[in-house]
Formats: C-alpha cells, sequence, structure tokens
C-alpha cells in the first residue's frame, strides 16, 4: 500500500508537500484498484501533528509513503513502522507522484 | 493584591516597570515579585542575588511493556501525539505530553502507571529588603509553559502584594498568569505595533473582567494612536514615561531607574495609587 499526501481527495488533485499538515492522505495499491482518500483531521491542529498523521498510515497498513517534506517526530514514527519514504516536490498531481514512484524515478529518503 | 504587568507585544518595557514598581514600593511594605515570563524569564538581571531552586514536575506515563498488547487505545485518545504505536511496539514523545493521564485511564491492560518528569524550576531569592523574587523557569524544549506559571503563582499566592511580570503574547501563558489578578498593566509603546498588540491583550483582559490601565513606554509626547484607542475601550491612562536617554541607560545597563533617577520614585508611587483605585484593592 502507498500514501501519497494531497491537497483534496483525489488523483488529480496536487500533491502535498507537508506530511503532517497534509490536507488528505491518499492511499493506492501498487497492484491496481481504486485510490482510497482519508481526510487529515489532524492537518489544522496546534500540534502533535508529526506522529498522529503518522499514525494513520501505519493504521492503513501503508508501507511507502510520498511527500515532500516530513519532520522529526513523525520521522521517527514512520521510520520505526518501516514505511519507506519517497520525496515528490515537482507540482504535480498525486497521480504524477505515484506515476513517477511506480516509474522508479523519485528519489528515497534516507 | 496582585498586580500583573503585561503588554501584548514584547519589549515594549513589562519587567522594567514590574521591577521598578516593585523596588519603589519595598520601601513602604514587602512586596514578592513573580517572574511568569517562563520561557525567558529577566527580571532577575534587575536583581542579581543569590537564588535557591525547586524543580517544576510533571507527569508522564510509564509503559509496562510486559502488559501491552499494542491494541492503540493509548495513542488513539492522546490528543497530543505524544503517543505512537507500532504493531510490535510503541513510541512516547515525552516533550509532547500534557500530564493529562488520560492513556492510563483507557488502557485495557493497565500496563500504563504516571510518573514525574522535570520540565522546570522555580528559583526564589531576596534581593534586596522588602523584596522576595520568584522566577519561574521553562526547560528548553518543553512546551507546558502555564503548568510552571501556575506554581510560580502558587508560591507567591497569599501574599499581600504580588507584582507579576507577564509573558508577552494573548495565548495560554497569558490566561494562566491574568486569570484571577486584582488589576492588569499594560505597558505598551506608541507605535503601530504596540497599539496592534495592545488591543489584542485589553481583549484578554475583558474578557476575564482583569480592571486594567495602561503606562506608554518610551514617549516622544505625540501618543495619540494609543489615547484614542484607551479612549474607546476606558482603559485609563496610569502614567506616561518619556523617551528619554538616561532612562535607556539605566535600564540597557540592568540598572533600577529608580536607583539611578530617583526623581521618578514619585511617579511610580503615583502609578501604583491609581491601581489601587482602580482595583479596589490595595
Amino acid at each position: 500500500m502507498v500514501c501519497v499526501t494531497a491537497k483534496g481527495p483525489g488523483p488529480e488533485d496536487l500533491a502535498e508537500e507537508r506530511f503532517g499538515r497534509s490536507p488528505y492522505f491518499l492511499f493506492k495499491n501498487t497492484e491496481g484498484g481504486e485510490w482510497s482518500p482519508v481526510a487529515n483531521k489532524f492537518a489544522d491542529a496546534a500540534g502533535g501533528v508529526g506522529p498522529r498523521a503518522a499514525q494513520v498510515l501505519i493504521d492503513k497498513g501503508a508501507r511507502v509513503l510520498i511527500t515532500g517534506n516530513i519532520g522529526g517526530n513523525a520521522l521517527a514514527v514512520i521510520q520505526a513502522a518501516g514505511i519507506e519514504i519517497f520525496l515528490y516536490r515537482e507540482g504535480g498531481t498525486a497521480k504524477d507522484a505515484f506515476q513517477k514512484y511506480t516509474d522508479g524515478q523519485l528519489k528515497k529518503f534516507a | 493584591m496582585r498586580l500583573v504587568v503585561a503588554s501584548g507585544k514584547g519589549g515594549t518595557g513589562k519587567t522594567l516597570v514590574a521591577a521598578n514598581l516593585a523596588a519603589v514600593l519595598s520601601g513602604e511594605r514587602e512586596v514578592v515579585l513573580a517572574d511568569c515570563d517562563v520561557e525567558e524569564p529577566n527580571l532577575h538581571l534587575f536583581f542579581p542575588s543569590d537564588e535557591k531552586i525547586l524543580p517544576v514536575m510533571t507527569d508522564v506515563p510509564a509503559f509496562d511493556h510486559s502488559r501491552c498488547t499494542h491494541c492503540g487505545k493509548c495513542a488513539d485518545f492522546c490528543q497530543y501525539g505524544a503517543i505512537a504505536v507500532l504493531k510490535d511496539r510503541f513510541m512516547f514523545f515525552p516533550e509532547m505530553c500534557h500530564g493529562c493521564g488520560g492513556c492510563k485511564l483507557v488502557c485495557p491492560e493497565g500496563a500504563i502507571t504516571m510518573e514525574k518528569r522535570r520540565i522546570g524550576h522555580v528559583a526564589f531569592s531576596t534581593p534586596r529588603r522588602g523584596v522576595v523574587l520568584i522566577t519561574g523557569v521553562l526547560n528548553e524544549r518543553e512546551i507546558m509553559s502555564p503548568h510552571v506559571i501556575r506554581e510560580t503563582l502558587n508560591y507567591a499566592s497569599g501574599h499581600p502584594l504580588v507584582i507579576c511580570d507577564a509573558p508577552p503574547g494573548m495565548a495560554c501563558p497569558v490566561v494562566e498568569t491574568l486569570e484571577g489578578a486584582d488589576a492588569c498593566i499594560f505597558v505598551t509603546e506608541p507605535t503601530p505595533f504596540g497599539l496592534h498588540d495592545l488591543s489584542l491583550a485589553a481583549g484578554v483582559a475583558e474578557v476575564l473582567g482583569v480592571p486594567s490601565g495602561v503606562v506608554i513606554n518610551r514617549s516622544l509626547g505625540e501618543d495619540r494612536i494609543i489615547l484614542d484607542l484607551c479612549r474607546s475601550r476606558s482603559l485609563p491612562v496610569l502614567m506616561t514615561i518619556p523617551f528619554n536617554r538616561g532612562i535607556a541607560e539605566a535600564a540597557n545597563s540592568g540598572q533600577l531607574v529608580t536607583d539611578k533617577m530617583p526623581g521618578m520614585k514619585g511617579q511610580f508611587i503615583e502609578l501604583f495609587k491609581k491601581i489601587c483605585d482602580l482595583s479596589g484593592v490595595s
């Protein structure tokens, strides 16, 4: 399961560069199937956003995260969960980000 | 009386007013000065003296790994993102925890107990006759400033005259300092920035029902923007401190203006009288 951070609920919406404050998390299986959006209820929270957003990915069983940037606490949780992070900062759609990932064009966040 | 010196905008002269007011009043009665600006306390710079330190502790969960089943109820409950639960383990971020104890309540396995963690301290000193200084200090990386402020005020409570140096802004730390106070002095400067932040901070005091007045600092004699706001909000102007090189030099070198320029003592005594009239408390 792959998660793309996005500004809207659909694959044609723009990818979001911030992880914890991303308005939506879009989940998609690499073997096909529909996109499954989850609204991020912590997007406007005052604090403690990162680990709670990371928890959403863990609960959904994501193995890969595609985003533009990620904060320290969220990173600690994501890495502990063994979720791979790929960086997408090209300003395109969530679909484009996913396509570039499957084409092997995205850089892995070390 | 518990008097709060606040401002909204930082750097307007809160600490200068609180320090000099306390120093002048200490000639007649004992004053407790409470530095509630716990993220950057600096009142002590006017009053160098030996300090006694008491730690400020907060509650944090301690996890019994052998009992935890990684059910995730604690992480789901935590509104501060301090706990994340993975399949085979959990992660806890102590500096994000607010110590509410909710995780302990919802844990079905009894795997969580609460323990103490130090987030800051309160420092006590008696820098001059008649002045007791109580300083709240929040450790770096910590977020629970209201907790340290509450502890600081607890140590000061019960004293007949407490003057609190408030933090800038108008969020939780200021509310914690202002709530239950008898009166508030807002120190402002006659600039658009001072005006803007004074307007916001005065709103907080209004909501909390704390009688307030204004001290205009660094006045060049043209304070119309502040005077207009004070008139429209029914805030009395209690004192005007001129933009004066002697005052700036004293304050900038960590000296009390009222020590260096004794002629100003009368103005601070007058300020206190006006505050007593305003609040009905002495």
